[in-house]
């Protein structure tokens, strides 16, 4: 029984098909890692999978629920939790509070109760603060727990926004390039933090560049090129497979010669994969 | 410890500011020497409770409304043309006249709150335009240009008349209406609405319904116009259909925004000052809109965030700095 099926997805931007006939599983209990060169459609993917774009094609099932053109915050309501490449995190408040609204679809009440304050609604703001104020220890943050967010480094923040998808309790969590950005320290106790959601019994959809975090955590892996899916395996299997070695080392070779950045990436990437 | 817990919930801004306005509101009088003043403090009192609803809109959830004058405008002659025309009891036309409003922002909050920023300003602009006109032009019934006359209000055989009367029935609502939006700023509610304000689809993606969420706080902050609307008219005895125009709209939303977005007692503020500026302002005579423009000028250079957020941010940094000082003493 698959978590997540995904049927012959598509999507189309103008004429572009960011991605193209994406067939995939995920089963529950495991770390799958989506990767591919910039551009591949991991994002759009993502923001397919929440929701947050509407596929031109396809569908989106979720356990029993085809959950193809709903709402984000219905595909939240059935257990898909996110975070995001370009953080989303609500600078207006307090990193605790953050996490707070992580904890709204266990916490909504009635609009009479929340303009009375009702008894009961103050004793279950007490809960929901000590809650997320426990989430944010297990992520990494007791430092913050006082902190308003606009005054957070962008590390804390990349954990935060981790805390607030943890706090709607989710079956499905999807992370968004959360090693983007960090230090190789802190880069490698995400290692650690992704083990211990699968831990929880949270599936983990990992979209990532670093391949040292992806190979070192995935059980599965997908991996896109141009929308579509080029390989997808075992994480051992995919590592070796030829085609994916030429996806990421052949588009170096095939530019015009000068190393540019993203091909120095490529290289160092495929040399790493064939350790 | 207990104390400790006391202490902090007194700092609190619900409770501590609410204890605050209250003291204010009962001190108030002492200042208040003659019922000129009395008339001003409880228009002060009915701006307040329009800008606090208002600022849960604006300030909170972060959708601009140009058009909350005809909300008010609408409790106004709903009241008027209920109680006085038609004979109703004062409080059974308000409250029928609050259902009427309230239904009538959530018909219209539907189609146009899925409009961002300058295009919901637009379309808020075009609906207060639109309810001037009908008060404007319906005369039958609204008594066109030329106004209406109100009933007073009374409950039971009980008359309010005068302005020390009203002040406190308007200080009583606006305790309560300020007790009111704390409490909803603090719930799971008001986090997502502050949440949307911040990120639409970070509030989505955790189960928030954002469109719910900013209809719900377009009705609620359109039932504090219409109350307040409603109360002015039977306090004032006679309305025209300048209280549902476009620059009433205007002068709601700078009040909001001059005493601060995001802070209830900011929105109080705002009221406040820019009710009572243009009176201490008139020693100016011919030049009083001009030292007007420029206070406020001034103060959104000095203080951006409105009055009492910047005031309550250089507190805070001052504190902050003295508290480092001392560290580096030691």
């Amino acid at each position: 029984m698959s978590l997540l099926r995904v049927d012959r997805l598509g999507k189309k931007f103008g004429g572009v098909n960011a991605v193209d006939d994406l067939s995939f599983e995920i089963r529950p209990g495991a770390v799958y890692s989506i990767i591919g060169p910039n551009g591949a459609g991991k994002t759009t993917l993502l923001n397919m999978l929440t929701g947050v774009y509407q596929p031109s094609a396809g569908r989106i099932v979720f356990g029993e629920h085809d959950l193809t053109g709903c709402a984000p915050y219905e595909y939240a309501r059935h257990g898909i939790a996110r975070t995001f490449q370009n953080l989303q995190v609500f600078f207006n408040m307090s990193a605790l509070e953050n996490v707070m609204v992580g904890r709204y679809m266990q916490e909504r009440c009635g609009l009479v109760s929340a303009l009375l304050r009702s008894r009961r609604l103050a004793r279950a703001e007490h809960a929901c603060r000590e809650e997320a104020a426990e989430l944010m220890r297990y992520v990494g943050l007791q430092n913050y727990l006082y902190a308003s967010a606009d005054a957070m480094p962008y590390g804390a923040l990349k954990r935060l926004e981790i805390a607030r998808a943890l706090a709607t309790r989710p079956k499905l969590m999807l992370l968004d390039e959360p090693a983007a950005g960090l230090n190789p320290t802190e880069a490698l106790e995400l290692d650690d933090l992704i083990g211990r959601l699968t831990g929880r019994g949270v599936t983990v959809v990992l979209v990532e560049h670093n391949m040292r975090l992806v190979m070192g955590v995935s059980d599965h892996i997908l991996v896109l090129d141009y929308g579509r899916k080029l390989a997808e395996g075992p994480a051992l299997t995919v590592r070796n497979d030829p085609k994916v070695i030429e996806a990421y080392l052949g588009s170096a070779v095939s530019h015009d010669g000068t190393f540019g950045e993203t091909i120095a990436d490529a290289v160092a990437v495929a040399v790493e994969m064939h350790r | 410890m207990i104390s400790g817990t006391m202490l902090a919930r007194l700092a609190s801004p619900r409770t501590g500011g609410l204890l605050g306005l209250a003291a204010v509101i009962a001190l108030l009088p002492l200042a208040l020497t003659n019922t000129y003043f009395y008339d001003i403090a409880v228009l002060v009192g009915l701006n307040a409770i329009v800008c606090i609803g208002l600022n849960l809109l604006i300030g909170y959830a972060g959708q601009i409304s140009l058009g909350h004058a005809g909300f008010f405008g609408l409790g106004a002659y709903g009241s008027a043309i209920l109680a006085s025309r038609y004979g109703w009891p004062p409080l059974a036309a308000m409250l029928a006249t609050t259902v009427a409003v309230a239904a009538l922002a959530f018909v219209v909050g539907r189609p146009i709150l899925r409009l961002k920023g300058h295009y919901l300003a637009m379309a808020t602009l075009g609906l207060g335009i639109i309810i001037y006109m009908v008060i404007a032009t319906e005369d039958k019934y609204t008594g066109g240009p030329d106004g209406i006359a109100v009933v007073p209000f009374s409950i039971g055989g009980f008359v309010l008349q005068g302005e020390r009367v009203w002040y406190w029935v308007v200080g009583a609502l606006l305790l309560l209406a300020a007790w009111l939006a704390l409490n909803l700023i603090e719930s799971p509610a008001g986090r997502a609405l502050r949440a949307l304000h911040s990120s639409e689809v970070g509030a989505e993606v955790v189960g928030i319904n954002a469109a719910e969420h900013k209809l719900m706080v377009f009705v609620i902050s359109a039932v504090f116009a219409c109350v307040a609307g409603s109360l002015g008219a039977h306090y004032s005895g006679f309305i025209t259909p300048g209280k549902a125009a476009f620059l009433h709209s205007i002068e709601l939303v700078t009040m909001v925004v001059f005493g601060g977005m995001a802070s209830t007692f900011g929105a109080v503020v705002g009221a406040a000052v820019l009710t009572t500026l243009p009176q201490l302002l008139a020693a100016f005579e011919d030049y009083e809109m001009m030292v007007f423009g420029a206070v406020m000028m001034g103060t959104m250079i000095f203080l951006p965030r409105g009055v009492v957020p910047s005031l309550a941010r250089l507190l805070a940094t001052r504190r902050d700095a003295t508290a480092d000082g001392e560290g580096n003493g030691v």
